[in-house]
């Protein structure tokens, strides 16, 4: 599918899809769960109709561990889910991430702990960012405030999970994923994937390969994660936010995804009240933009972090600002839906605090 | 002042907001503005209510969801009781006469249009175009888009082996935009 420039009014989940197959998607593996089902909806027509293969597997595992195999062929792959499945996931994740596969995973949380609820919710801040299975691990973490950015992160995904050979996470929510926005469709330019130098495609007239997370030799695994200690040393490079009128800000707002675009319609509003704020909103949520929180920082703003959670991301921020400042917290529940008045309260009570 | 409008649409599930939320969004796109469409959903959905949120701007977007809307449809009596209260001071209000007690209508802190929207398509011949012509008289009301250009978007929202409707939404959409209170 190659795209043309045209301007699509689709839901953040299509989106997704869209943006997949922009970057050159082969394979999609998954299971159905609320509130990203358009994903898996809208690739099982397109995604055939290119030459790839969509699977709707039996579970969230058998998806994620049949995006293992095809990730270790060096194609572009993906799953997709919801926060209970992505919680299902989490085996293969950590065996991508310990055989250096490419694998690109989109999470579109709803509410937990548990199966939760099906409403929009920020609480997979923690389980995304701290790797989520187990080992010594990190994930990508990419996270969209508009359908837009769903589309160019998808494309972003792909690329960025070849570059360092590690699975990529895109954090979206319920918000992201059921509005609708206008889309632009453009076609990338696709870099090289470099993966003849390590997938597993057939040794005929080449050494054989083994794709593995095992190592038992003496010293292999404590050399094999300085390596992956290296290589996410080396993520730190693709650290990004956006940052909404931060220069004359006495307070600074930090907030992700769907927050962060509504915390900005707070923040305009009390902007023409003459009140001083500014947002910054992580885009990379691992690597975690520190260093431009602490950069604020040191210039002596204050901070205010909103999630729709009881307080995770703000850790990252407290630690990246902890020579300076720290950071108060304001926590929506997973559900509400909150708009720009929601937001404004507690960042007037903060702006006022001197 | 820049151009900016949102808009919540409620009713009973079934009275059609969703599509005329997406075809005033793709309208807008089309004119070339900036909007944003959100379907509620979830605990928002109980008391047999469907709503969604639509934004128009020429600026950027920030929250797609709005709890003090400028502009509201109101297709229901139980959307009146929850949505009336949240518009904001000068804003206005589309409302089914049709289904709405009008005692219970504000006048004054906001501008109602009250229309019998299901009389009105009753009269066109078909009474599911009430949608259509409570859009109409939102257009009218906020001149936030040209009637022509919700018309062209109508082949957009309506799938193309219901092709054959779009004549008669864009009428039940002109009978919206030329009703006048009192008529």
């Amino acid at each position: 599918m190659r795209m043309n420039g045209e301007r699509k009014f689709i839901k953040g989940n299509e989106a997704v899809g869209y943006g997949a197959m922009a970057a050159g998607l082969r394979c999609y593996f998954g299971y159905p769960i609320t509130p990203q089902n358009e994903i898996p909806e809208f690739l099982s027509s397109a995604l055939p109709a290119a030459g790839g293969e969509f699977v709707q597997a039996e579970s969230e595992l058998a998806a994620a561990n049949m995006l293992l195999g095809a990730v270790s062929t060096g194609v572009r792959a993906m799953t997709s889910s919801s926060s209970p499945g992505i919680s299902l996931m989490q085996e293969a994740i950590s065996y991508m991430a310990g055989s250096e596969l490419p694998g690109v995973i989109v999470n579109m949380n709803r509410g937990g702990p548990g199966l939760g609820d099906i409403g929009p919710a920020q609480g997979d801040y923690f389980q995304s960012t701290r790797g989520g299975g187990h080992g010594d691990y990190r994930t990508l973490v990419l996270a969209p405030s508009t359908c837009q950015e769903a589309y160019d992160m998808m494309i972003a995904s792909f690329d960025l999970a070849f570059k360092y050979r590690n699975p990529v996470l895109m954090l979206g929510d319920g918000i992201i994923g059921g509005m609708k926005e206008p889309v632009t469709m453009w076609q990338p330019e696709r870099p090289a994937d470099h993966a003849e130098a390590w997938q597993v495609d057939g040794a005929a007239g080449r050494e054989k390969r083994l794709i593995r997370s095992l190592r038992l030799d003496e010293g292999e695994l404590a050399q094999h994660n300085r390596h992956l200690a290296a290589k996410y040393e080396a993520m730190k490079a693709e650290a990004r936010a956006e940052c909404f009128l931060t220069d004359d800000a006495e307070l600074v707002v930090v907030a992700f995804g769907s927050m962060g675009r509504i915390a900005k319609s707070g923040i305009r509003k009390l902007r023409s009240e003459g009140f001083k704020v500014g947002l910054v909103r992580p885009i990379t949520l691992y690597p975690f933009p520190a260093d431009v929180l602490e950069t604020l920082a040191a210039q002596g703003k204050r901070f205010l972090t909103i999630e729709q959670n009881t307080g995770q991301m703000v850790e990252d921020v407290r630690l990246a600002i902890r020579r300076h400042a720290d950071s108060e917290f304001f926590g929506m529940m997973p559900g509400e839906l909150p708009g720009a008045e929601d937001l404004m309260a507690p960042m007037l009570d903060a702006v006022r605090r001197k | 002042m820049a151009l900016y409008q949102d808009v919540i649409m409620a009713g009973f599930g079934g009275q059609g907001v969703m599509l005329i939320g997406n075809l005033l969004a793709y309208a807008g796109m089309d004119a070339g503005l900036n909007v944003t469409f959100i379907p509620v959903y979830g605990p928002e959905m109980r008391g047999g209510t469907a709503n969604c949120t639509v934004v128009v701007s020429d600026d950027e977007i920030g929250s797609p969801i709005i709890q003090r809307p400028l502009g509201a449809i109101v297709l229901n009596q139980p959307s009146l009781e929850k949505f009336q209260p949240r518009i904001q001071d000068g804003g206005v209000q589309i409302v089914n006469a049709s289904l709405v007690d009008a005692a219970l209508v504000e006048r004054g802190r906001i501008r109602s249009v009250c229309i019998p929207v299901n009389d009105i398509a009753d009269r066109l011949g078909n009474p599911r175009m009430l949608n259509m012509v409570a859009l109409g008289a939102f257009i009218k009301a906020t001149g936030l888009l040209s009637l022509e250009q919700v018309e062209k978007s109508l082949s957009n929202v309506i799938a193309s082996h219901y092709s054959y409707l779009i004549p008669k939404n864009a009428e039940a959409l002109r009978a919206g935009y030329a009703f006048r209170e009192g008529d």
